[in-house]
Protein backbone atom coordinates (compact mmCIF):
# COMPACT_ATOMS: atom_id res chain seq x y z
CA UNK A 1 0.00 0.00 0.00
CA UNK A 2 1.14 3.25 -1.19
CA UNK A 3 0.47 6.81 -0.96
CA UNK A 4 2.18 10.18 -1.85
CA UNK A 5 1.64 13.81 -0.46
CA UNK A 6 2.56 17.05 -1.65
CA UNK A 7 3.44 19.48 1.31
CA UNK A 8 3.84 23.04 0.21
CA UNK A 9 6.70 25.01 2.74
CA UNK A 10 4.67 27.70 5.08
CA UNK A 11 1.71 26.40 4.79
CA UNK A 12 0.66 26.17 8.55
CA UNK A 13 -3.27 25.49 8.13
CA UNK A 14 -2.30 22.41 6.68
CA UNK A 15 0.32 20.73 8.60
CA UNK A 16 -0.76 17.32 10.27
CA UNK A 17 -3.14 16.66 7.02
CA UNK A 18 -0.97 13.94 6.28
CA UNK A 19 -0.44 12.32 9.44
CA UNK A 20 -4.58 12.30 9.91
CA UNK A 21 -5.00 10.66 6.80
CA UNK A 22 -2.15 8.63 7.80
CA UNK A 23 -4.00 7.85 11.21
CA UNK A 24 -6.88 7.04 9.28
CA UNK A 25 -5.30 4.15 7.14
CA UNK A 26 -3.52 2.57 10.03
CA UNK A 27 -6.79 2.53 12.18
CA UNK A 28 -8.41 0.71 9.55
CA UNK A 29 -5.84 -1.82 8.73
CA UNK A 30 -6.15 -2.34 12.58
CA UNK A 31 -2.47 -1.44 13.32
CA UNK A 32 -1.31 -1.80 16.78
CA UNK A 33 -2.35 1.15 19.16
CA UNK A 34 1.50 2.06 20.06
CA UNK A 35 2.63 1.40 16.63
CA UNK A 36 -0.11 3.70 15.16
CA UNK A 37 0.52 6.30 17.61
CA UNK A 38 4.76 6.27 17.21
CA UNK A 39 4.22 6.53 13.75
CA UNK A 40 1.58 9.28 13.59
CA UNK A 41 4.02 11.49 16.01
CA UNK A 42 7.05 10.87 13.88
CA UNK A 43 5.17 11.81 10.56
CA UNK A 44 3.36 14.98 12.19
CA UNK A 45 6.66 16.31 13.15
CA UNK A 46 8.37 15.76 10.15
CA UNK A 47 5.04 17.25 8.00
CA UNK A 48 5.40 20.22 10.43
CA UNK A 49 9.57 20.50 9.71
CA UNK A 50 8.66 20.89 5.79
CA UNK A 51 6.17 23.50 6.46
CA UNK A 52 8.50 25.29 8.93
CA UNK A 53 11.74 25.52 7.33
CA UNK A 54 11.40 24.33 3.54
CA UNK A 55 10.09 25.42 -0.04
CA UNK A 56 8.28 21.98 -1.05
CA UNK A 57 8.01 18.55 -0.20
CA UNK A 58 7.03 15.24 -0.55
CA UNK A 59 5.59 12.55 2.03
CA UNK A 60 5.79 8.78 0.61
CA UNK A 61 4.11 6.54 2.79
CA UNK A 62 4.57 2.40 2.38
CA UNK A 63 2.72 0.05 4.38
CA UNK A 64 3.54 -3.88 3.97
CA UNK A 65 3.23 -6.61 5.95
CA UNK A 66 6.51 -6.31 8.03
CA UNK A 67 6.87 -2.41 8.38
CA UNK A 68 5.54 1.30 7.71
CA UNK A 69 8.06 3.26 5.44
CA UNK A 70 7.76 7.02 5.28
CA UNK A 71 10.06 9.10 2.98
CA UNK A 72 10.16 12.81 3.55
CA UNK A 73 12.10 14.46 0.46
CA UNK A 74 12.08 18.50 0.84
CA UNK A 75 13.30 21.15 -1.26
CA UNK A 76 15.02 24.02 1.20
CA UNK A 77 17.46 25.39 3.52
CA UNK A 78 19.21 21.73 4.22
CA UNK A 79 20.28 20.66 7.33
CA UNK A 80 24.20 22.28 7.86
CA UNK A 81 24.82 20.25 11.07
CA UNK A 82 22.93 17.39 11.10
CA UNK A 83 24.46 15.90 15.13
CA UNK A 84 23.37 19.74 16.27
CA UNK A 85 19.54 19.49 15.06
CA UNK A 86 19.26 16.61 16.77
CA UNK A 87 20.22 17.83 20.14
CA UNK A 88 17.14 18.65 21.88
CA UNK A 89 16.23 22.70 22.12
CA UNK A 90 18.38 23.22 18.90
CA UNK A 91 16.32 25.08 16.51
CA UNK A 92 16.76 27.55 13.26
CA UNK A 93 12.86 28.68 13.62
CA UNK A 94 11.56 31.95 13.26
CA UNK A 95 10.83 34.08 15.70
CA UNK A 96 6.84 33.86 14.30
CA UNK A 97 6.83 30.27 14.21
CA UNK A 98 7.74 29.63 17.44
CA UNK A 99 5.52 32.69 18.75
CA UNK A 100 3.06 29.20 17.81
CA UNK A 101 4.73 26.85 19.78
CA UNK A 102 6.55 25.29 17.11
CA UNK A 103 10.40 25.29 17.10
CA UNK A 104 10.90 24.33 20.28
CA UNK A 105 13.82 22.20 19.01
CA UNK A 106 12.03 18.84 20.16
CA UNK A 107 10.84 17.70 16.81
CA UNK A 108 13.48 15.63 15.24
CA UNK A 109 14.11 14.06 18.40
CA UNK A 110 10.47 13.13 18.54
CA UNK A 111 10.76 11.50 15.30
CA UNK A 112 14.06 9.44 16.41
CA UNK A 113 12.50 8.52 19.77
CA UNK A 114 8.95 7.45 17.46
CA UNK A 115 10.38 5.48 14.74
CA UNK A 116 12.56 2.32 15.20
CA UNK A 117 14.59 3.59 12.52
CA UNK A 118 15.81 7.03 11.14
CA UNK A 119 18.00 8.28 8.46
CA UNK A 120 18.55 11.92 7.43
CA UNK A 121 20.28 12.96 4.38
CA UNK A 122 20.81 16.32 3.61
CA UNK A 123 22.58 19.03 1.09
CA UNK A 124 22.89 22.61 2.36
CA UNK A 125 20.43 24.98 0.07
CA UNK A 126 18.79 21.65 -1.93
CA UNK A 127 17.02 20.13 0.76
CA UNK A 128 16.75 17.23 2.93
CA UNK A 129 15.53 13.53 2.93
CA UNK A 130 14.48 12.02 6.01
CA UNK A 131 13.73 8.05 5.71
CA UNK A 132 11.82 6.97 9.05
CA UNK A 133 10.53 2.95 9.75
CA UNK A 134 8.41 1.37 12.04
CA UNK A 135 8.60 -1.95 12.18
CA UNK A 136 4.71 -4.05 12.77
CA UNK A 137 6.22 -6.85 14.04
CA UNK A 138 8.18 -7.47 16.95
CA UNK A 139 11.14 -9.48 15.88
CA UNK A 140 11.88 -7.55 12.84
CA UNK A 141 12.43 -4.67 15.44
CA UNK A 142 14.81 -6.35 17.20
CA UNK A 143 16.82 -7.56 13.94
CA UNK A 144 17.53 -3.74 12.69
CA UNK A 145 18.93 -2.84 15.76
CA UNK B 1 -15.47 11.84 34.33
CA UNK B 2 -16.21 13.81 31.44
CA UNK B 3 -15.79 17.18 29.83
CA UNK B 4 -19.60 17.88 30.61
CA UNK B 5 -18.78 17.70 34.43
CA UNK B 6 -15.31 19.65 34.08
CA UNK B 7 -17.17 22.57 32.66
CA UNK B 8 -19.80 22.35 35.72
CA UNK B 9 -17.45 22.82 37.95
CA UNK B 10 -14.57 24.55 36.77
CA UNK B 11 -17.06 27.57 35.18
CA UNK B 12 -15.55 26.79 31.68
CA UNK B 13 -17.12 28.33 28.78
CA UNK B 14 -17.88 26.24 25.61
CA UNK B 15 -16.49 27.95 22.44
CA UNK B 16 -17.35 24.94 20.05
CA UNK B 17 -16.48 21.17 19.29
CA UNK B 18 -20.46 20.39 21.88
CA UNK B 19 -20.47 16.96 19.34
CA UNK B 20 -17.27 15.90 21.58
CA UNK B 21 -18.53 17.05 24.79
CA UNK B 22 -19.24 13.26 26.34
CA UNK B 23 -15.66 12.70 26.18
CA UNK B 24 -14.22 10.48 28.82
CA UNK B 25 -11.10 12.83 30.84
CA UNK B 26 -8.11 10.37 31.57
CA UNK B 27 -6.06 13.45 32.74
CA UNK B 28 -4.72 17.19 31.89
CA UNK B 29 -1.35 17.98 30.64
CA UNK B 30 -0.07 21.90 30.29
CA UNK B 31 2.05 23.04 27.64
CA UNK B 32 2.32 25.59 25.03
CA UNK B 33 4.79 23.74 22.97
CA UNK B 34 3.13 21.82 20.31
CA UNK B 35 5.87 19.11 19.90
CA UNK B 36 5.61 18.69 23.58
CA UNK B 37 2.58 18.15 23.95
CA UNK B 38 2.75 15.88 20.49
CA UNK B 39 5.23 13.81 22.05
CA UNK B 40 3.94 13.43 25.79
CA UNK B 41 0.64 14.21 26.31
CA UNK B 42 -1.54 10.88 26.46
CA UNK B 43 -4.84 9.97 25.04
CA UNK B 44 -8.11 11.46 27.19
CA UNK B 45 -6.07 14.10 28.49
CA UNK B 46 -7.31 17.56 29.06
CA UNK B 47 -5.06 19.45 27.46
CA UNK B 48 -4.60 23.13 28.43
CA UNK B 49 -3.05 26.21 26.72
CA UNK B 50 -2.57 29.24 26.00
CA UNK B 51 -2.82 29.18 21.70
CA UNK B 52 -5.34 29.80 20.07
CA UNK B 53 -4.34 28.51 16.09
CA UNK B 54 -5.97 25.59 14.52
CA UNK B 55 -2.56 23.42 14.67
CA UNK B 56 -3.93 22.91 18.27
CA UNK B 57 -6.96 21.21 16.96
CA UNK B 58 -4.71 18.91 14.82
CA UNK B 59 -2.83 17.96 17.50
CA UNK B 60 -5.35 17.17 19.78
CA UNK B 61 -7.09 15.27 17.45
CA UNK B 62 -3.96 13.32 16.50
CA UNK B 63 -3.26 12.55 20.24
CA UNK B 64 -6.89 11.66 20.36
CA UNK B 65 -6.86 13.92 23.54
CA UNK B 66 -10.71 14.62 25.35
CA UNK B 67 -10.33 18.71 24.86
CA UNK B 68 -8.85 22.20 24.83
CA UNK B 69 -9.15 24.14 27.48
CA UNK B 70 -7.81 27.94 26.65
CA UNK B 71 -6.62 30.42 29.37
CA UNK B 72 -6.82 33.88 30.08
CA UNK B 73 -10.28 34.46 28.02
CA UNK B 74 -8.14 34.26 24.90
CA UNK B 75 -10.81 33.67 21.71
CA UNK B 76 -9.48 31.65 18.80
CA UNK B 77 -9.65 32.09 15.63
CA UNK B 78 -12.68 31.46 13.48
CA UNK B 79 -10.42 28.45 11.57
CA UNK B 80 -9.52 26.52 14.95
CA UNK B 81 -13.31 26.99 16.38
CA UNK B 82 -14.25 25.62 12.26
CA UNK B 83 -11.75 22.64 12.83
CA UNK B 84 -13.06 21.64 16.25
CA UNK B 85 -16.48 21.13 15.60
CA UNK B 86 -15.20 19.06 12.64
CA UNK B 87 -12.90 16.95 14.47
CA UNK B 88 -14.99 17.03 17.39
CA UNK B 89 -12.93 18.03 19.89
CA UNK B 90 -14.28 20.49 22.78
CA UNK B 91 -12.43 24.08 22.82
CA UNK B 92 -13.13 25.53 26.54
CA UNK B 93 -12.31 28.82 27.64
CA UNK B 94 -11.67 30.09 31.28
CA UNK B 95 -10.55 33.91 32.45
CA UNK B 96 -8.22 32.25 34.53
CA UNK B 97 -4.35 31.63 34.17
CA UNK B 98 -2.76 28.47 33.51
CA UNK B 99 -1.28 27.81 36.98
CA UNK B 100 -5.15 28.16 38.61
CA UNK B 101 -7.08 26.05 36.31
CA UNK B 102 -4.55 23.06 35.86
CA UNK B 103 -4.72 23.08 40.04
CA UNK B 104 -8.28 23.11 40.03
CA UNK B 105 -8.58 20.76 37.43
CA UNK B 106 -5.72 18.46 39.20
CA UNK B 107 -7.58 18.74 42.53
CA UNK B 108 -10.75 17.88 40.35
CA UNK B 109 -9.58 14.81 38.62
CA UNK B 110 -7.77 13.16 41.91
CA UNK B 111 -10.81 13.02 43.42
CA UNK B 112 -11.81 10.09 41.01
Amino acid sequence: MQFRHKIAGGDFAKAGNVASSVKKVLQQLNIDHVISKRTVIALYEGEVNVVAHAYSGIIEIEIDEEKIKIIITDKGPGIADIDQAMVEGFSTATPQVREMGFGAGMGLSNMKKNSDFMKISSIVEEGTVVELINYLKPDARQESK
Amino acid sequence: MKITDIIKALNLKVISGQNGLTNEIKGGYVSDLLSDVMGNAKEGEVWITLQTHQNIIAIASLKDLSAIIIVKGSVPEADTIAKSNTENIPVLSTDQDTFSIAGRLFELLKKE
